[in-house]
């Protein structure tokens, strides 16, 4: 899933200091699995910024009305399109789902200013009750067969595809003494799946023009569409 | 052939020295250092931007050895640049006459005085060794392309036989030498013991034959110095001797003398071809660590010797 987490409560107070009546829209997918623009963070967010306007904490005193929703999904049109009379009448929609929803949003109404809550971080899942980690870097070329389901890509400070680099110690990365090593929690893993002959090969260059670096991606199918 | 190649290519001991180009664009100390380094090492390492902060860069620091009768290993990491901007400037380094390169990750800019930055990481470091020895042996681009006048380098790469997972250790500078290196320089060596059971390992599956491995030392200039060696990533050092240089009266000379006798150890551990003294913020002291240990002259400064001199 998408894991983001809510702006600092200043920031959002800036985004919205124009306005005197908001719709501030939350979304049932991924940022309601982490807690961060669900239902209920919709509730929490609208009374902090009405109380933080009322009590004059913001850079620009005077109230602030909220107009609250949820809809199943901020990144589909046809979950969109229920807000068009409430999008209408305020003077900025502030949006708790994910980069994608909130450009979904701006696009859905191109006359209204839509601002984010949210900073959206990676695509990750679940560690454990409070705690988030990312798993994927959406690189486009899958690599998982090679580390036994252990992406360096993204779970390595540096990318390397071929090993560990001489900062690992002790299980843990050189940035941190949080942070595992990824290439030891993959050597660790090939070793008791008796595949360590798979790290000894050389990997060659990637081809990054499938990531983000190859420039807007698409995917089609023409079967569907 | 350059003098670094020309040595261990004659058998001989190896001694190559690192010089930390400076934080500023005044090139004085550093041509300073490569006048003195120049006479006692077969080659000086000009670091990229170590521990990711910012310096004059490698590849300017080289010429500036260059032209002070040095001979420069130009260091390339994969964290600042990607496979565009590294055989751009290799063509450059070799076209100003650096013949040496050091293919390494680099250190996370996280420990530098840009946090903030984004990595690149476009290659690591192995595949950055295959594209050097590519452009000198293909004669060809990463892409496939062919070039008019490849750059003829003399490759090295690092390796960590202090770092984890030790097992995997051999096998990271097998994965190198097969992409590549004619040489290795160790991280820095203090605990004589891992490195020794490292070097068993490598010799088990015949490396040190298949490379020139120099081992790194680094001489400690006080006991503050060597406790903050201590507790970087990847560096591992006895607490004996800590101990021995918090109690030392001169902990200068006694950072001298662990060194030297760091070194006459290195000497004697087989398949060790050489030595790599990174003297940080210290390297007035190469000449004397050298002497001291009977290291001079250099096998290129005799008459008979038949490489061809740079610079």
């Amino acid at each position: 899933m998408i894991v983001a987490d809510r702006k600092p409560l200043a920031e959002i107070l800036t985004l919205v200091r124009h306005a005197g009546r908001i719709l501030l829209v939350g979304c049932q997918e991924c940022v309601t699995v982490c807690l961060a623009g669900g239902e209920r963070e919709v509730a929490e967010l609208s009374l902090i910024l009405r109380l933080a306007r009322a009590q004059g904490r913001a850079q620009v005193d005077g109230p602030l009305e909220v107009i609250t929703a949820t809809v199943h999904r901020q990144c589909d049109d046809e979950f969109l399109a229920p807000l068009a009379d409430q999008v209408a009448n305020v003077d900025c929609v502030v949006s708790m789902s994910c980069g994608v929803g909130v450009q979904h949003m701006a696009a859905y109404f191109p006359h209204t200013w839509v601002v984010p809550a949210l900073n959206t971080r990676f695509a990750g899942a679940t560690i454990k009750q409070g705690l988030w980690e990312e798993r994927c870097s959406l690189c486009g070329d899958c690599q998982l067969y090679r580390t036994g389901g252990i992406c360096p890509i993204t779970r390595c400070a540096k990318s390397l595809l071929n090993g560990p680099c001489g900062g690992s110690q002790e299980g843990h990365c050189e940035i941190s003494a949080d942070i595992p090593c990824a290439w030891q929690q993959i050597y660790d893993h090939l070793r008791t799946m008796g595949k360590l002959e798979l790290i000894e090969e050389i990997v060659c260059v990637k081809d990054w023009s499938r990531a983000r670096d190859g420039g807007l991606r698409r995917s089609v199918r023409e079967d569907v569409s | 052939m350059n003098r670094l190649q020309g040595v261990l290519a004659a058998g001989g001991f190896a001694v190559t020295a690192e010089i930390g180009p400076p934080k500023g664009a005044d090139p004085t100390r550093l041509r300073r250092y490569a006048e003195r380094l120049r006479e006692c090492t077969d080659a000086q390492n000009l670091t990229d931007n170590q521990t990711a902060i910012v310096r004059l860069s490698s590849l300017a620091a080289c010429v500036h050895v260059l032209a002070a009768g040095g001979e420069p290993v130009l260091q390339v990491t994969c964290r600042d640049r990607n496979r565009i901007a590294i055989q751009s400037d290799l063509l450059g380094a070799y076209s100003l006459g650096v013949q040496n390169v050091l293919c390494l990750s680099g250190d996370h800019q996280s420990f530098g005085n840009h946090p903030t930055a984004k990595n690149v990481y476009d290659i690591d470091s192995i595949q950055l060794l295959g594209m050097v020895r590519r452009m000198r042996d293909e004669g060809c681009f990463l892409c496939g392309e062919e070039m008019k006048a490849p750059p003829r380098f003399f490759i090295g790469a690092a390796a960590n036989p202090f770092a984890d997972p030790l097992e995997f250790r051999a096998k990271r500078l097998a994965k190198k030498i097969a992409a590549g290196a004619d040489f290795i320089q160790t991280q820095a060596v203090f605990d004589l013991e891992r490195f020794r059971t490292w070097m068993a390992m490598v010799r088990d599956i015949g490396l040190d034959e298949q490379t020139a491995i120099l081992a790194g030392v680094i001489p400690p200039k006080s006991a503050r110095a060597l406790r903050f060696m201590a507790q970087v990533p990847g560096m591992a050092v006895p607490k004996e001797l800590l101990r021995r240089m918090e109690s030392a009266s001169d902990q200068q000379e006694e950072g001298k003398r662990i060194c030297s006798e760091l070194m006459e150890e290195l000497r004697s551990v087989p398949g060790v071809r050489g030595l790599h003294i990174m003297a940080v913020m210290w390297e007035d002291v190469v000449p004397e660590l050298v002497e001291r240990a009977g290291l001079l002259p250099r096998p290129w400064q005799a008459a008979s010797f038949s490489g061809r001199e740079t610079g």
